[in-house]
C-alpha cells in the first residue's frame, strides 16, 4: 500500500502545480484507500484464496483445487438451508408494505413524528441478542405471551422456535420487526421530498386519498422502495444472529433444519475448523446475492420512476 | 520535506515490525509492572474468578490480572479469532473437547517446565480430567480448574405428593423408569424426569453404565453403535416412549434445568455445577435433593473439568504460568469452593464446597462418583461430531426410529469426523 501511495511523489516532476495537486489528491485519498483496502479488499481476497484450500484453523493451508465446490454445492444441507434462506428473505420483503403504511401514517400525524420514529427506531438499535432472547420467551410453546393470547381467542398454540415448521417464519417476523426502523426513516424521507402541490392539485381535479396513494405517492416513493427493497434483501440473506439467538442452543431439535447460509458458514469456520470450505460459503453467498441484486436492477426499470 | 518524511516513516514502521517479531523475554517479572488477561465465559463463577485474581495480585503486586469475560455463545469463537489474531487472553478456561485443535495447532504455551519448576503435584488433581487433556505429546498445557460428575437432582416436594419413596443409594434403571413413572401426573403438567438429548449430563453415563463405549478404544472410530451402548440410548428413548418426560420439542423450547426449577420435571440427572444455582434459588432450596446414578450393568458417570491454559502468544508467558498455577492451586480451589459455584480440582477442598450449601446435605454424591468416573469421550475434534447429535438422534428420541437405526446413522457420521483428525 505505501508504495501506492508514494510512488507519484518519487516520480519526476511534470510541472510544479500538477504533481503537487497530485500529491496531495492522493494524499487526501489516502486514509479511506488504506482503510478500504486493509478492511474490505484484502479480507475479500484472501477469502477467495481460502475458497480454493483447505485450511486448518492454526497454521498454513494448501490448494486442493475446487473440491470445496464441489462439496458445498452437492451437500444437501447447503440447499436446504438456501431455501430456508430465500424463504427468510421472500417473507421479509412483506415488511417493506408494512413499513410503506406506517412511513405514510406517520407523514399525517400532525405533531410529534420524532416519537413515533424513535419508537420504531429502537429495535434497530437494540443488541440482536437481546432482541432474540426477548422474543425467544415471548414465543416459548408452554410460558409464552403470544400462545397465552391466542389461548384467549381459542387457537392452539405452537412449539414457534422448537418446531422446523415454524422456526423460519417466527425468525421473519422478528426479522420484519428489526428491520422496520430503517426502512421508516428512508421511506419517510422519501415521502417528504414529493411536492405537497401534487396533491393539492389533484385533489383540485376530485382524487381521493387512496388515487393519491396510487398515482403520486406510490411512483414518486419508487426510487426508496427500491433502495429498501435492495438492503432488505442482502441483510436478509446474510440473517445468522436469529437463528444463534432465537434457538437457545444447538441442542434445539428444530436447528437441523432451520439453518441459514451464514450459519452453515459459522458452522464451518467456528465448529468443524474447516476455514477453507467456510470460506467457499462466502464467496458462493456473494455470487447468490450478487445475481438477485442484478435480477433486481434490471426488474426496476419496470417500476421505479426517476423524476 | 517529502523525502525525510518518507524515511521518518519507514523508519517507525520497520522499527514496529521488528518489535512485532522480536520474541518476549522469558524472564520472570522483575519490577516492571506487567498486565495479564483472563479470559472466562461469563455466569455464576465471576465472583469467585474476580476473587482470585484479586489474591493473586497480592501475592504479585506487579502483575495486575484483568478478567475478560465473554458470554458463552460468543467463547470459542472468540477465542479462536483471537488465537489466530494474535489477541487471545493470556489465560484462559478450556474445556476437553475443545483443547485438541489448539494444542496440535500450537496455540497453547507448554507449562511443563514451569509446573516442575515450581513444584506442582500432578498427584492433587482427579487422573482423569488430566488425561481428558493429554494430548500424548507429553507435554503439560494446563492445570485442572474443577471437575463434574453426575448424578440425580430431585424434586421431593414432588415424590411427596406423589407418595413415591425418594431414590435409594444403589436403585438400578428399572427402579428409575418406575419411579419417573409413577411421578408423572399428566393432568398436574408434572413429568417424572426430564430425559432431553444430552450427552454429558445423560446419554453418555448410561452408556458406559450398560457396558458400551462412545468411542473406540483407539480413537478412530465410533463405538456408539454397540449392542450395549445402544442399549444406554434406549434408556432415555423409553424414558420418553413412556411419556414420562416432556418432549424434546418442549426441552428445546425450555431447558431441562428450568424446567427442574420451574417445579415441572422431578428428576433431572446432569452435574455438580447446577448445585449454586439450585441453591440460591429459594423457592425450591428446601425441597431439592440429590441421589447418585442408578446402576446399570455397573456404575459409572463421565466427568469433565475446566483447565487454566496460557496462550501461546502471551507476550508475558513467565507471568501467565505463574498464574494459572495459582488459579489452579490450593489457595484458588478454597476461594472457588467457599462460593460453591463449582467444585475444585485441588484435592481436599470439595468438603469446602459442601459446606457452603449446608441445606444440602447429600453433595458427597457428586464426589464420592469420582470412585467410578470415565473420562469424558473427547477423540479429534469432538466439539464437532458432538455438535451433530441433534441430527442423528432426535429420531430416537421422537421415536420415529429405533436407538439402533439412528446410533448406526450417528456412529457413521463420528467416524467420518474422526477420519479427518
Amino acid at each position: 500500500m505505501t508504495s501506492n501511495v508514494s510512488s507519484p511523489v518519487r516520480r519526476p516532476r511534470r510541472t510544479g502545480l500538477g504533481a503537487r495537486t497530485d500529491w496531495w489528491a492522493l494524499a487526501m485519498i489516502a486514509p479511506a484507500l488504506i482503510g478500504l483496502a486493509a478492511l474490505y479488499l484484502w479480507p475479500f481476497v484472501s477469502t477467495f484464496v481460502k475458497s480454493f484450500m483447505n485450511v486448518p484453523v492454526f497454521g498454513p493451508g494448501r490448494f486442493n483445487g475446487v473440491d470445496n465446490y464441489a462439496k458445498l454445492l452437492t451437500d444437501p444441507e447447503f440447499w436446504q438451508a438456501l431455501g430456508n434462506t430465500a424463504l427468510y428473505t421472500v417473507l421479509v420483503l412483506v415488511g417493506i408494505p408494512l413499513a410503506i403504511v406506517f412511513a405514510a401514517l406517520i407523514q399525517q400525524v400532525s405533531r410529534g413524528k420524532a416519537v413515533y420514529r424513535v419508537l420504531f427506531f429502537l429495535p434497530v438499535v437494540t443488541l440482536p441478542v437481546a432482541v432474540g432472547m426477548v422474543w425467544r420467551f415471548i414465543l416459548n410453546g408452554d410460558f409464552g405471551i403470544l400462545n397465552y393470547v391466542l389461548s384467549l381467542v381459542g387457537i392452539p398454540g405452537e412449539y414457534w422456535v422448537a418446531d422446523a415448521r415454524f422456526t423460519i417464519y417466527a425468525f421473519a417476523v422478528v426479522g420484519i420487526w428489526m428491520g422496520l426502523g430503517v426502512n421508516l426513516i428512508i421511506l419517510g424521507a422519501g415521502l417528504q421530498s414529493i411536492p405537497t402541490e401534487l396533491y393539492e392539485a389533484s385533489s383540485l381535479d376530485g382524487a381521493n386519498r387512496v388515487q393519491q396513494f396510487f398515482s403520486i405517492t406510490l411512483p414518486l416513493l419508487s426510487p426508496s422502495i427500491f433502495f429498501v427493497t435492495i438492503l432488505t434483501t442482502i441483510s436478509a440473506f446474510q440473517m445468522f444472529d436469529l437463528v444463534f439467538v432465537m434457538l437457545g442452543s444447538v441442542n434445539n431439535t428444530a436447528l437441523p433444519d432451520s439453518k441459514t447460509i451464514v450459519y452453515l458458514f459459522y458452522d464451518a469456520a467456528f465448529v468443524q475448523f474447516k476455514q477453507g470450505f467456510a470460506a467457499t460459503i462466502a464467496i458462493v453467498l456473494l455470487v447468490i446475492i450478487m445475481i438477485v441484486t442484478a435480477i433486481q436492477f434490471r426488474l426496476q426499470k419496470r417500476w421505479v420512476t426517476y423524476d | 520535506m517529502h523525502k525525510r518524511w518518507l524515511v521518518t516513516a519507514a523508519a517507525v514502521a520497520t522499527a514496529g515490525l521488528l518489535a512485532a517479531c522480536s520474541t518476549p523475554s522469558a524472564e520472570p517479572a522483575s519490577d516492571e509492572p506487567v498486565t495479564i488477561t483472563y479470559g472466562i465465559w461469563a455466569g455464576t463463577q465471576t465472583p469467585a474468578m474476580q476473587a482470585i485474581a484479586d489474591a493473586f495480585e497480592e501475592e504479585n503486586p506487579t502483575i495486575t490480572v484483568e478478567l475478560q469475560e465473554l458470554p458463552w455463545p460468543q467463547y470459542w469463537s472468540g477465542l479462536q479469532t483471537g488465537a489466530a489474531g494474535g489477541t487471545a487472553p493470556d489465560v484462559f478456561w478450556m474445556l476437553a473437547q475443545n483443547v485438541r485443535p489448539y494444542a496440535v495447532g500450537g496455540q497453547l504455551l507448554d507449562l511443563t517446565d514451569a509446573v516442575s519448576e515450581a513444584g506442582v503435584d500432578l498427584a492433587d488433581y482427579p487422573q482423569a480430567v488430566l488425561d481428558l487433556y493429554d494430548q500424548g505429546d507429553g507435554k503439560l498445557y494446563g492445570l485442572p480448574k474443577d471437575f463434574d460428575t453426575n448424578a440425580v437432582w430431585f424434586n421431593k416436594a414432588i415424590f411427596d405428593a406423589a407418595g413415591v419413596d425418594y431414590p435409594a443409594d444403589d436403585w438400578t434403571w428399572e427402579d428409575f423408569r418406575a419411579t419417573a413413572k409413577a411421578l408423572t401426573n399428566a393432568e398436574a403438567g408434572v413429568w417424572g424426569v426430564a430425559a432431553p438429548l444430552d450427552y454429558q449430563g445423560g446419554y453418555y453415563n448410561t452408556i458406559f453404565q450398560a457396558g458400551g463405549q462412545v468411542i473406540s478404544d483407539d480413537g478412530t472410530t465410533a463405538a456408539i453403535d454397540s449392542p450395549e451402548a445402544i442399549e444406554g440410548i434406549k434408556f432415555w428413548t423409553d424414558l420418553q416412549a413412556d411419556g414420562s418426560s416432556p418432549t424434546l420439542q418442549q426441552l428445546s423450547d425450555t431447558e431441562a434445568e428450568t424446567q427442574f426449577e420451574q417445579g415441572k420435571v422431578a428428576m433431572y440427572m446432569s452435574g455438580a455445577y447446577w448445585a449454586l444455582k439450585l441453591y440460591d434459588n429459594a423457592e425450591i432450596r428446601a425441597n431439592v435433593d440429590v441421589a447418585p446414578l442408578p446402576v446399570g450393568e455397573k456404575r459409572a458417570t463421565v466427568t469433565s473439568g475446566i483447565e487454566n491454559v496460557a496462550y501461546a502468544g502471551t507476550k508475558h508467558p513467565a507471568e501467565a504460568a505463574k498464574f494459572v498455577m495459582f488459579a489452579s492451586g490450593a489457595d484458588a480451589a478454597q476461594i472457588q469452593a467457599e462460593s460453591g459455584a463449582v467444585l475444585p480440582a485441588f484435592e481436599g477442598t470439595s468438603q469446602i464446597w459442601m459446606d457452603a450449601m449446608p441445606e444440602f446435605t447429600n453433595l458427597h454424591v457428586f464426589v464420592d462418583a469420582l470412585e467410578y468416573a470415565v473420562p469424558l469421550p473427547v477423540q479429534g475434534n469432538a466439539a464437532e461430531w458432538q455438535g451433530l447429535q441433534a441430527d442423528y438422534l432426535t429420531a430416537a428420541w421422537n421415536g420415529q426410529a429405533s436407538a439402533a437405526d439412528a446410533a448406526k446413522a450417528y456412529a457413521e457420521a463420528i467416524t467420518k469426523v474422526l477420519a479427518q483428525d
